[in-house]
């Protein structure tokens, strides 16, 4: 019989861990979560986006002919790259985050311990961007395969895609950390996640909208990352200097993730 | 010397809005301690856990655990409790054994000594053979155990147990009971809030009484049943007859007279003596129990109402 035996009065000094292990502790939950899930997610990250290369690229591509002088499979492969990196991003912010709060309390088993709040954003987030890392990747390789990739610039992709990740995913997980009900989750998909898919420039370019759908275009961080993906993988210029596009990232990253912050505080320190 | 207490609490208040859950509480909990909170839903119990265990910062008062301010030690803090919240959140797509080296891991524990840990606990609480298993099929006091061990898992200098047994069946609890026993045994420091009044006699040294955010008394779970209570109370029921018709009729016996809905309590030092003054006036109650008093009686007495409601 195993008995727990403990000194009365015993003042460990015990001491919080360093950022850097509180951060990868939250990052190891995530990952062993997912070593459980992960035969869920192997449609959506990788045979998504190549059925959308052969029917669209390929099949719809063979009666549009070029783009900007490139078949139209070399042309929408960097947006459906940045498409994928966008959507897993969302999708890993919107129910898994909700549910960790509502539904199996996980923030708050690690609230309980001496995480800090930003340290299980900053796990999230790094989850995401190693699931969004290997999306990339094998998407790249198939790319590879299809004959779509036609500049060495092409090894920056996936730090664009995990900057634009980063981007979507820490102001939806704010969002997500502050409902309590999951029916917004269609509304958000409904009015953000499907136009930006369709209109942010993945298909063709946005100069084709009219001016006030250009602007929303515009205002999408999935813009910034095609057109910064499209550049990288065909070797041509941005429509607006590199570091607009990177800057108006890296500020749509830093203001999600101080929302985040305060999303979770909100819920998790009262 | 005296030991510095784990818990110092002066004036502590916790608000929501215009709410005060807790109203100015006074608190000390010494190490090796079994301190229990006791008292109803909604009495400022989990408010005040949840304080303590630095995750909810007071509105007003001055609050130390381990000698620190939770406001700006938290994380150190928390490095040294075991949290049983009331509400599972074991991970449900996590393995038994996953739970606890995934939650050693926050508090920096190295992967091999996490085992290590894990293995010793699942044996602590009788759940090796469930090492395996996903936490989802387990039963309700399974979890609760599971729970338990991941709140040791960090070897703690406090533990926290916030309605440990709620919602378990009475075997389950026993077994609870017997495990928190034994923790207790062994040394640790034990916090716990229940509003069940058998829990807190079996676990707690000492232990306040909570009511509408205030502590409305405080001493062992004997010391309060011989200050606030008599030796032993009476129970009668009067077939359909409201209890409170009654109350005139059994005036001067015992030292009080509480009617509830189904029955009235009688407190007396002397339960057959009571008995025989109730059938000399006449009186032929449908049903008679003499019991000694428990803690259930001093928080009515204390109140006017009773724990459960």
């Amino acid at each position: 019989m195993t008995t727990i035996t403990r000194a009365p009065g015993r003042t460990a000094a015990a001491t919080a861990p360093p950022a850097s292990v509180r951060i990868m502790a939250a990052l190891e939950r995530y990952l062993t979560v997912y070593k459980r899930n992960w035969h869920g997610s192997i449609f959506s990250a990788f045979i998504l986006p190549v059925l959308f290369m052969i029917s669209i690229g390929i099949g719809v591509g063979g009666y549009i002919g070029t783009i900007d002088g490139w078949d139209y499979l070399s042309y929408i492969v960097p947006g459906v790259l940045a498409s994928g990196a966008f959507q897993t991003a969302i999708g890993e912010s919107t129910f898994p985050v909700m549910g960790d709060f509502k539904w199996t309390r996980g923030m708050h088993a690690m609230r309980a311990t001496p995480l800090r709040i930003f340290d299980m954003i900053a796990g999230w987030q790094l989850y995401i961007q190693i699931r969004v890392f290997c999306g990339a990747v094998v998407f790249l390789i198939i790319s590879a395969l299809f004959g779509a990739i036609h500049s060495p610039w092409v090894v920056v992709t996936p730090l664009i895609c995990a900057l634009l990740a980063l981007s979507t995913a820490a102001p939806v997980s704010a969002f997500s950390a502050g409902l309590d009900n999951d029916s917004y989750f269609s509304l958000l998909f409904r009015f953000v996640v499907i136009p930006s898919t369709l209109f942010a420039g993945v298909f063709f370019p946005v100069s084709q909208l009219q001016p006030f759908f250009r602007l929303l275009a515009y205002a999408s961080p999935l813009w910034h990352g095609v057109v910064l993906c499209r550049a990288a993988m065909l070797g041509g210029p941005t429509p607006w200097p590199i570091w607009i596009h990177v800057t108006y990232l890296v500020a749509f990253s830093a203001l999600g993730l101080w929302w985040a912050d305060r999303a979770y505080s909100k819920r998790l320190k009262d | 010397m005296t030991q510095e207490p784990l818990i110092f609490a002066r004036g502590l208040v916790k608000k929501f809005g215009e709410f005060t859950a807790v109203d100015g509480i006074d608190l000390e909990v010494a190490p090796g301690e079994a301190f229990g909170f006791l008292g109803p839903n909604g009495a400022g119990k989990s408010s005040t856990m949840r304080m303590i265990g630095c995750v909810s910062s007071p509105t007003a008062g001055e609050l130390r655990i381990l000698g620190l301010d939770p406001d700006r030690d938290g994380p150190r803090i928390r490095a040294r409790l075991g949290v049983c919240p009331q509400l599972d959140n074991l991970d449900p797509d996590l393995t038994v054994f996953e739970n606890l080296t995934t939650y050693a891991r926050y508090f920096g524990i190295p992967r091999s000594e996490g085992r290590r840990r894990a293995q010793e606990l699942l044996e602590f609480v009788q759940l090796t053979e469930k090492a395996s298993s996903r936490v989802d099929p387990l039963s309700g006091g399974m979890k609760r155990r599971l729970t338990i061990a991941r709140a040791m898992v960090n070897e703690p200098d406090l533990v926290l147990l916030d309605e440990p047994t709620t919602g378990l069946d009475p075997q389950a609890r026993h077994l609870l009971w017997e495990r928190l026993f034994r923790l207790k045994q062994g040394g640790a420091t034990l916090v716990l809030t229940t509003h069940y009044m058998d829990e807190a006699e079996q676990l707690c040294d000492r232990l306040v009484v909570m009511d509408a955010g205030k502590i409305v008394a405080e001493g062992s779970p004997r010391e309060l049943i011989d200050t606030y209570s008599t030796r032993e109370v009476v129970e009668l029921r009067f077939g359909d007859d409201a209890p409170s018709a009654y109350v005139e009729k059994l005036a001067g016996i015992g030292e009080r007279i509480d009617p509830l809905p189904d029955r009235l309590l009688l407190y007396s030092a002397d339960g057959d003596g009571a008995i025989g003054e109730v059938h000399r006036r006449g009186l032929v109650p449908s049903s008679v129990l003499v019991r000694r008093s428990t803690l259930e009686d001093v928080f009515l007495i204390l109140t006017g109402r009773t724990l459960v409601e």
